[in-house]
């Protein structure tokens, strides 16, 4: 299942993409045909990125469960697949600096050097903590989609959905389309939510191809006698004596309910994957409204560093269509940095796109006030798990952060929170949170981990290796033809 | 083999079968998927307890992020069950309380 299909057999590259989604394989295609040499690493041994993942070999025969949102991304994989670019599948970028980054792909560890970089890492989904969320059965929307594309796999019912945001009624409506009983569909959004959106109806309007997609999920999700409830609080897991998810609790207009279930999906939306970004010292700053970090980027992708790029999820979440746009207007900018292109030609290219972008943006303003999430999954309970892998509560970071722990780097030596094998990653926006309300500062002034290579895990014995270096390339398409 | 708790195989497209091995049982995956798929397919887990409180874990977000699918896989410890793709003949083993170091720096 190896992907390497490559036709040049270099360890150097002009451009060097992370990332096989929308917004990494659109601006390969263009770099490439810009006459860049460009290489792309992807984790998954297929492109698409999560959003169109595995799109090219889908599991599920029935096309209408997904939808024809997932199957637009068929052509993109295609042409991307056909291109003269370098694909580096099943490989995990674990350091990467302003000329070079390190990779491993089957246990090996190879490095890659080029001029510039693109970082295209997407979006993860935004850590859910609330009391049992650690308890098998307990899941992402994501991961339950995920799942569908790749195995055709359906959650173990009964099935609860509980959170907020677009993923979640549109993965309800996917599960409801494969035949699968939805016991409850629980949203968590804020009442004050509705009445602050609306603020932001005047780009809510222009983007209304959205508004209609979120009208006829919702009239789907009636049509199929889906048990909707809103305003949704002390949303609780509960294990059966082997540990695992038997039924939840939840409050709804003041009165506590229970529901059996095998399965809780849950989703408080998705924020910018920034574990690389942080790593390469990029500026980020704390972006309020989407309750989350975002990398310092330019209208082109550029970051506080020369030659490092961004584009997509990973530079602020906008969607698959956005990451696509952004992709394509950092080709045209990086063509145009290693003088591919001139910049008036650029700017003549980039013009269309930039009006495309800001069409398909115009309804943000409007999601992002609508699904922030309620302030318990934020700043959770002193009782919740707020570090999984540590197992650390957010009492314990309230504690610590009044007894003068300064912020989240501090607090690693103070409870070992976020010193687990997730580095951070689903602890780490709670965690600069819950200290900023116990020490009422702004969560910028409190900041957050410090990102140090290996991002990703790899062994002593591989590092060792690495000394003798190897050509990614070469190795990939040797290993190709070993599978 | 599917215990209440698994998930359910919808019908898919045709694809090479795999079997692997959990916890020294026989279960049969689909080609190109993950071990932590396969294993939710089979409706076996916990995967792990933890090495703090010995806490029961499973899959959670099957893209990299959580790191809750940690297995030892053809001998590897605390690898991720998400991101490694099911081949024939594979050995897992569900991770029980705390790591053993010695074991990872192989």
């Amino acid at each position: 299942m190896t992907r390497a299909d490559s036709n040049t057999s270099t360890d150097y590259v002009d451009l060097a993409i992370i990332g096989s989604g929308p917004a990494g394989m659109a601006a390969a295609i263009d770099a490439a045909e810009l006459g860049l040499r460009v290489a792309v690493i992807d984790e998954q041994p297929l492109p698409g990125g999560q959003i169109y993942r595995q799109v090219s070999q889908p599991a599920l025969q029935d096309r209408s469960v997904l939808g024809p949102d997932y199957y637009y991304g068929e052509s993109l994989v295609k042409q991307f697949s056909t291109a003269a670019i370098e694909r580096i599948g099943n490989a995990s970028v674990w350091e990467a600096s302003a000329n070079h980054l390190c990779l491993t792909r089957d246990g090996r560890s190879h490095q890659l050097h080029f001029k510039t970089l693109l970082l295209a890492t997407g979006a993860q989904e935004r850590p859910v903590p609330f009391p049992g969320w650690t308890t098998p059965g307990v899941m992402t929307c994501g991961a339950a989609q995920i799942m569908l594309k790749s195995s055709g796999l359906a959650p173990a019912e009964p099935v609860v959905i509980a959170g907020s945001g677009p993923l979640l009624l549109l993965v309800a409506c996917q599960l409801l389309r494969a035949g699968i009983r939805i016991e409850a569909l629980l949203e968590t959004t804020p009442a004050a939510n509705y009445r602050d959106a609306l603020k932001a109806l005047a780009g809510a309007v222009s983007g209304w191809r959205y508004l209609l997609k979120g009208a006829r999920l919702m009239a789907e999700l009636k049509r199929g006698g889906v048990n909707r409830r809103s305003g949704i609080t002390n949303l609780r897991a509960l294990a059966d004596n082997q540990g695992k998810l038997d039924r939840i609790s939840y409050h709804h207009r003041g009165r506590e309910h229970q529901l059996a279930c095998r399965t809780l999906l849950v989703h408080q939306g998705v924020v910018p994957n920034v574990q690389l970004s942080r790593a390469l010292g990029i500026d980020h700053h704390w972006d309020e409204l989407q309750q989350c970090w975002r990398p310092g980027i330019d209208r082109w992708g550029a970051s506080s560093t020369a030659n490092i790029f961004m584009a997509g999820d990973g530079g602020g979440i906008g969607g698959a269509l956005v990451a696509e746009l952004q992709g394509r207007i950092a080709a045209l900018a990086i063509a145009a940095q290693r003088k591919q292109l001139s910049d008036s030609e650029r700017d003549a290219r980039a013009a269309p796109l930039q009006r495309e972008l800001e069409r398909q943006l115009a309804i943000r303003p409007f999601l992002d006030r609508l699904y922030r999430p309620a302030p318990a999954f934020l700043r959770p309970a002193d009782e919740t798990l707020v570090c999984r892998c540590e197992e650390v509560t957010a009492g314990e970071i309230r504690r610590i952060a009044r007894e003068g722990c300064a912020g989240p780097n501090q607090a690693k030596a103070f409870s070992r929170a976020g010193m687990g094998p997730c580095q951070g990653r689903l602890c780490g926006l709670t965690v600069s949170q819950l200290m900023a309300e116990a020490r009422e500062v702004p969560v910028s002034e409190v900041g957050y981990y410090r990102i140090r290579s290996p991002i990703k895990p790899i062994t002593l014995g591989e590092l060792a290796a690495m000394a003798a270096p190897t050509n990614p390339v070469k190795a990939a398409r040797k290993s190709a033809q070993k599978g | 083999m599917a215990s209440d708790s698994a998930f359910k195989r919808l019908p898919a497209n045709p694809a090479a079968v795999v079997n692997i091995w959990v916890e020294g049982q026989p279960i049969t995956a689909r080609a190109g998927e993950s071990v932590a798929a396969a294993v939710l397919a089979a409706g076996l887990g916990p995967t792990r307890t933890t090495p703090v409180s010995a806490a029961p874990r499973a899959p959670y977000c099957m893209m990299g992020v959580c790191f809750e699918c940690l297995m030892e896989i053809d001998g590897q410890p605390n690898s991720q069950g998400c991101m490694t793709q099911v081949s024939e003949g594979m050995q897992v083993r569900f991770q029980q309380g705390a790591r053993e170091p010695l074991e990872n720096a192989s």
